[in-house]
């Protein structure tokens, strides 16, 4: 599988309260909801202007602070295609697999890229093309690779539970 | 080569001898939520699941929004009391009096307890390593599908060493480390990683105390935060530890480490953490005399019995400046002030005082902020809008520099008014 999109791209430390705001915790309940008010107070043009299969590129430390699993959640439903980062904080990290969306971790892109930019992405054989370059990213750890190819942990439950 | 904390937890949990970075599945020993038990209710019956794996490991706690300030926590509240009574959950603490704010009451109440895999669908789950057992963050549908499996994966977390010596001057305390520390390690500094805290500085240390580092831990990266449970710990436990499947479990000497710091706690002065990051980090001298409109002693982080000690210690015979919000982080902390005269002397100050939960912390309710407005906060996050306003501003810092900077209406040094 490969994806191409529109860069949104942001520094580090970016953490879920500007990806999701708390306010919104309890009151905002559906998914689709949940996808109009992402990134808001990080990035109005972003919260107005995103596309399915737009990109996000982060810096490191990307989605810390809160355990919600919203701000993975209102990406997801955004339509996001996939997010590249320097380093994601780890419930961030467990919860975009748990939800299905993809992540990937590559330093060096990350670098190479700006905003705005059209970058591709092949899954199938880890590479990020981006302003002529390409760019190796490694393949998934083994014990997560079964959630992503169930599209996410309860998915993967419910098969492995013979729920499906 | 000798094992760290996380590889003994988690060997224990697992049955057979674990190393860092191998993945193992375990049992939890607690599952606790708190409002979000509502939607993960929702995705639990997404499963298909009748029955959670086994009713009485789970805790619900309602302290997010409580009482309800608004239809939809209400209906939020609603649905966790009708799972509960569903699956016959029974340590569910509802808005009563027997309630508070989730970690405190997870601590106080006995779960939290040595050697325990503690998980909570909360990030500061983290809080519950100060009775040495090992608790951590996780999201939604992992704790729906741990409900439904009663198991859960970790990998085995490489650990770092924290060693502290020393003691406090007057006017400084765990928080004004923690923040320091936080902003030498940064917001990733432990990311992935199981922080083990040494040392006679925290062996001195009042068990709140070793509460508010752990309850910080998530701010650097960790996965786990955790002290030694010492004697201390087994007095605090011996007479309401929630079971008996706990046991007290120490990194070895020679347990190999990834990092280690170095602190003397007579080196650390009063600090803040400045907008809108938890690792931007001043000490007072950078910040004293900068505006505040509103203060906030609560939380978490800093909402015990001995936080609400130390701010009326300096409130005491004075008032204050600026709205003044303070929550006990639990109705026994609640009534504990109440009988040492605590809370006639935050009245007597100007402050108010609202029942026990999370306040205004994440911006639900109860001292929300207005644009341009500036809180100094005990409690852990000043991120950008989590006190509601994202053109707002949240400084954090200890009890005893929040309760000097409501006096002044701006960031004072508390050692000037001890």
């Amino acid at each position: 599988m490969s994806v191409k999109g529109k860069v949104w791209k942001y520094g580090d430390d970016v953490n879920t309260d500007v990806i999701f705001p708390g306010k919104y915790t309890y009151t905002i309940k559906e998914r689709a909801d949940m996808a109009k008010v992402a990134l808001e107070d990080l990035d109005m043009e972003f919260n107005k202007n995103a596309k399915p299969g737009d990109i996000i590129v982060g810096g490191k430390n990307w989605g810390c602070g809160s355990s919600r699993e919203q701000a993975v959640s209102c990406i997801k439903e955004r339509g996001i295609a996939v997010i590249i980062a320097k380093s994601f904080a780890r419930i961030y990290y467990r919860n975009c697999f748990n939800e299905g969306l993809p992540i990937i971790v590559c330093p060096e892109a990350v670098d190479a890229i700006s905003m705005g930019d059209e970058i591709e992405v092949d899954f199938e054989s880890g590479v990020i093309k981006a302003g002529g370059k390409e760019f190796k990213f490694p393949a998934y750890p083994e014990f997560v690779q079964g959630l992503i190819k169930d599209g996410g942990l309860i998915p993967h439950v419910k098969k492995s539970l013979g729920l499906a | 080569m000798g094992k760290t904390f996380a590889e003994k937890a988690l060997g224990r949990a697992a049955g057979y001898d674990v190393v860092a970075n191998q993945v193992v599945t375990v049992e939890p020993d607690w599952c606790m939520s708190h409002d979000n038990g509502a939607p993960i209710a929702r995705t639990f019956k997404k499963i298909g699941v009748k029955n959670v794996w086994k009713p009485e490991r789970i805790v619900f706690i309602l302290d997010h929004a409580v009482p309800a300030p608004s239809s939809d926590h209400a209906v939020n509240h609603k649905e966790v009391r009708e799972f509960s009574a569903e699956q016959g959950i029974k340590h569910f603490y509802d808005v009563t009096s027997d309630g508070g704010v989730c970690h405190q009451k997870m601590c106080e109440e006995g779960f939290a307890l040595p050697g325990l895999i503690m998980v909570g669908s909360d990030s500061h789950t983290c809080t519950y390593g100060a009775y040495g057992a090992f608790s951590t963050g996780i999201g939604r549908s992992e704790m729906a599908a741990a409900w439904a499996t009663g198991k859960i994966w970790f990998k085995v977390p490489e650990s770092m060493k924290v060693v502290v010596t020393g003691k406090f001057n007057p006017g400084v305390s765990a928080k004004d480390f923690i923040l320091k520390f936080i902003g030498d390690v940064k917001a990733d500094g432990a990311d992935y990683m199981s922080v083990e805290f040494h040392g006679e500085g925290i062996e001195n240390m009042s068990i709140a105390e070793r509460m508010t580092l752990c309850n910080m831990g998530i701010e650097f990266g960790a996965k786990n935060a955790v002290c030694r449970p010492d004697q201390k710990v087994l007095d605090a436990i011996k007479d309401n530890a929630k079971c008996d499947r706990w046991e007290p479990l120490w990194a070895d000497e020679d347990a190999v480490y990834a990092a280690e710091y170095h602190y003397d706690l007579g080196d650390i002065e009063p600090g803040v953490a400045k907008p809108h990051k938890v690792d931007n980090y001043a000490p007072i001298g950078e910040v004293k005399g900068t505006k505040i409109h509103e203060a906030f002693l609560g939380s978490c982080t800093n909402g015990r019995i001995e936080d609400l000690r130390a701010a009326a210690a300096i409130l005491k015979g004075n008032k204050v400046a600026v709205r003044t919000i303070v929550i006990p982080a639990s109705w026994i902390v609640y009534r504990q002030a109440m009988k040492e005269g605590l809370l006639d002397i935050f009245l007597d100050s100007g402050c108010v005082i609202c029942n026990p939960g999370c306040g205004p912390c994440m911006g639900n309710h109860e001292g929300i902020l207005a644009p341009e407005e500036a809180a100094i906060s005990t409690a852990n996050r000043n991120f950008k809008g989590r006190m509601g306003d994202k053109d707002s501003f949240i400084y954090l810092a200890s009890p005893m520099m929040v309760a000097a900077s409501a006096l002044k209406g701006e960031i004072s040094d508390p050692r000037e008014v001890l």
